[in-house]
């Protein structure tokens, strides 16, 4: 009965009190000879999109095809923050619509993706960087979004561990803070919108690598993978640090290079760090899990590279801010780091929408923001699938925006993938 | 940690270095007007899985900018040379 296979006190309650089993989350699905939408790519972003076409669009023949488990990639790597504080026209509502998404996800998911609205600080340290962050929270409070300028004695209130020393090599001038931002348990948004997907009738199918994109004329037919022939209406590409690879099997070359993002997590103390902070001085940000570790990231490694394995001069870098930021933080111990591959753009900005072929939906280009684009990313890529036609928030996003010499480079860095 | 190998300093960490992307792209003549050659020259990029030719410029050693070849699948460098000789015989 579907009632009782929902997530709720009184299955858990149930479950607690009889020999009754948990069911598998979602089938372990055998893939069919042809659907009507293909998503390759079982990323949060694929499954995002798999959940909201049957969901919304009610297209419900619908496959995610995943090379490994679901999560592998950088949706499991990731360090989990979400925010809305973009300040570039479309990028400010894009983000604000993910949020609102994210607000409602754990109910509308029936899974608890754990999303703690912790708030973000960002940080200024110096008063042109502060004009910088005060623009920013301008453009965010005309669009309705929460954002609150803060001078350096209500820094010091809210964080009163952090370095405000004379000798500072970098001192704290004042930030930016967003109360709504924050951070969510990634595996758990997964999994939420696996299960979500699959009970719509979407096929995730694991262990299925797609090798070859079929074409007849103009027009994407369906793919060839190691589980055989699949056929497709639609195929949409959503495989993060592997872009490039899946566009040369159609003769696309991207504006896209992949590269190395490292995460880091100490061993765990108590309730220390209640928001999420980011550096002014250096790209370098910092939480708390619920578990206690302390999560940290920075820039990404510089050079191109597929390895998953990233380099140890970063783990310096990052520790050296951290400390720089967080003078107890010297006492720690690093547990673990990992890299995720990530699709970098020349202007930090992905590209979702249809491609150059007929059928054929692209969604790539994330950089380091793509975990808190999910939502969104998935509401408006299964727009664009179901309507043939870019959803309105995603137009900014075109694949040939830069050929028109309309980048949307949010942190004003360069056009290079390696800088952004 | 990824060590490259400049013609003139030895073998150094890759931290000694910028990095200045693929190194296979062919300039559009000085003065074209061709926006596709352009915008692929600046724009996209092969990415690939395996082989590379890239450029490094040795910042805190020589100055001088070298191609390498390296294999992005592993990290694994191979040959590199001066930019400027092009590659050896
Ligand atoms: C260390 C790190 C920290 C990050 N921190 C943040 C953050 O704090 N906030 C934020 O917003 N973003 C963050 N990001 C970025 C974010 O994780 C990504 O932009 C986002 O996860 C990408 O979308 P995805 O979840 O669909 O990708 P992925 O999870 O990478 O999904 C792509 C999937 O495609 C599969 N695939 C590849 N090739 C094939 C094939 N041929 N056939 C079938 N399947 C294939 C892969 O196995 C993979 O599972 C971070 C990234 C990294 C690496
Ligand atoms: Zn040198």
């Amino acid at each position: 009965m579907r009632f009782l296979s929902r997530y709720s006190a009184l299955s858990l309650a149930r479950r607690a009190l009889t020999a009754a089993r948990w069911s598998r989350a979602w089938r372990a699905a055998e893939p069919r000879a042809a659907y009507d939408v293909i998503v390759i790519g079982g990323g949060g972003h694929g499954l995002a999109t798999a959940y909201y076409l049957a969901g919304r669009h009610g297209i419900r023949r619908v496959a995610v095809l995943e090379r490994s488990y679901i999560g592998s990639g950088n949706a499991g790597r990731n360090t989990t923050l979400v925010r809305s504080n973009y300040q570039l026209d479309g990028n400010t509502q894009f983000f604000e619509h993910s949020l609102k998404l994210w607000e409602g996800l754990s109910h509308e998911l029936n899974y608890n993706v754990m999303l703690s609205q912790r708030g973000q600080l960002v940080l200024a340290h110096g008063p042109g960087q502060f004009d910088v962050l005060a623009r920013k929270g301008n453009i965010m409070r005309l669009n309705g979004i929460d954002a609150q300028l803060m001078d350096r004695a209500e820094v010091g209130r809210l964080l009163p561990f952090l370095d405000y020393s004379a000798s500072c090599r970098f001192p704290i001038y004042g930030g930016l803070f967003q109360p709504r931002a924050g951070t969510a348990r990634h595996d758990a948004v997964v999994w939420g919108y696996a299960r979500a997907a699959d009970r719509l009738g979407v096929d995730i199918i694991e262990n299925c690598e797609v090798g070859a994109i079929l074409r007849e004329g103009d027009a994407v037919v369906g793919v060839e993978t190691n589980r055989g022939r699949i056929l497709a209406g639609r195929t949409a590409i959503c495989v993060a640090g592997h872009s490039s690879r899946l566009a040369a099997m159609v003769g696309l070359r991207l504006p896209v290079e992949s590269h190395l993002l490292q995460a880091f997590v100490t061993e765990p103390i108590k309730p220390f760090l209640d928001h999420v902070v980011s550096f002014g001085a250096e790209l370098f940000y910092i939480s708390q899990s619920d578990r206690g570790g302390m999560v940290f990231g920075g820039h990404i490694d510089g050079f191109n590279s597929y390895t998953q394995r990233g380099q140890l001069a970063k783990a310096r870098t990052v520790a050296e801010c951290a400390v720089a930021l967080i003078p107890a933080m010297s006492r720690l111990r690093i547990l673990r780091h990992w890299a995720g591959i990530q699709d970098m753009t020349p202007d930090g900005s992905p590209f979702i929408g249809r491609a150059p072929l007929r059928n054929l939906y692209l969604n790539a280009g994330w950089c380091y923001q793509g975990f808190k684009a999910t939502p969104a990313t998935g509401w408006c890529l299964a727009h664009t699938i179901a309507h043939d036609e870019e959803h309105p928030l995603i137009r900014h996003l075109s694949l040939d925006r830069l050929r028109e010499a309309n980048g949307y480079d949010e942190y004003g860095l360069g056009l290079k993938t390696y800088r952004q | 940690m990824l060590r490259i190998t400049c013609p003139h300093c030895g073998e150094r960490d890759y931290t000694e270095y910028r990095y200045g992307g693929d190194a296979t792209k062919t300039r559009p003549a000085h003065g074209s007007g061709d926006r596709d050659a352009w915008y692929a020259y600046v724009f996209e990029f092969d990415n690939p899985l395996g082989a590379h030719r890239e450029y490094w410029q040795h910042v805190q050693g020589c100055r001088q900018w070298i191609v390498l070849e390296r294999d992005t699948a592993t990290n694994a460098v191979g040959r590199s040379w001066l930019a400027r000789d092009g590659e050896p015989r």
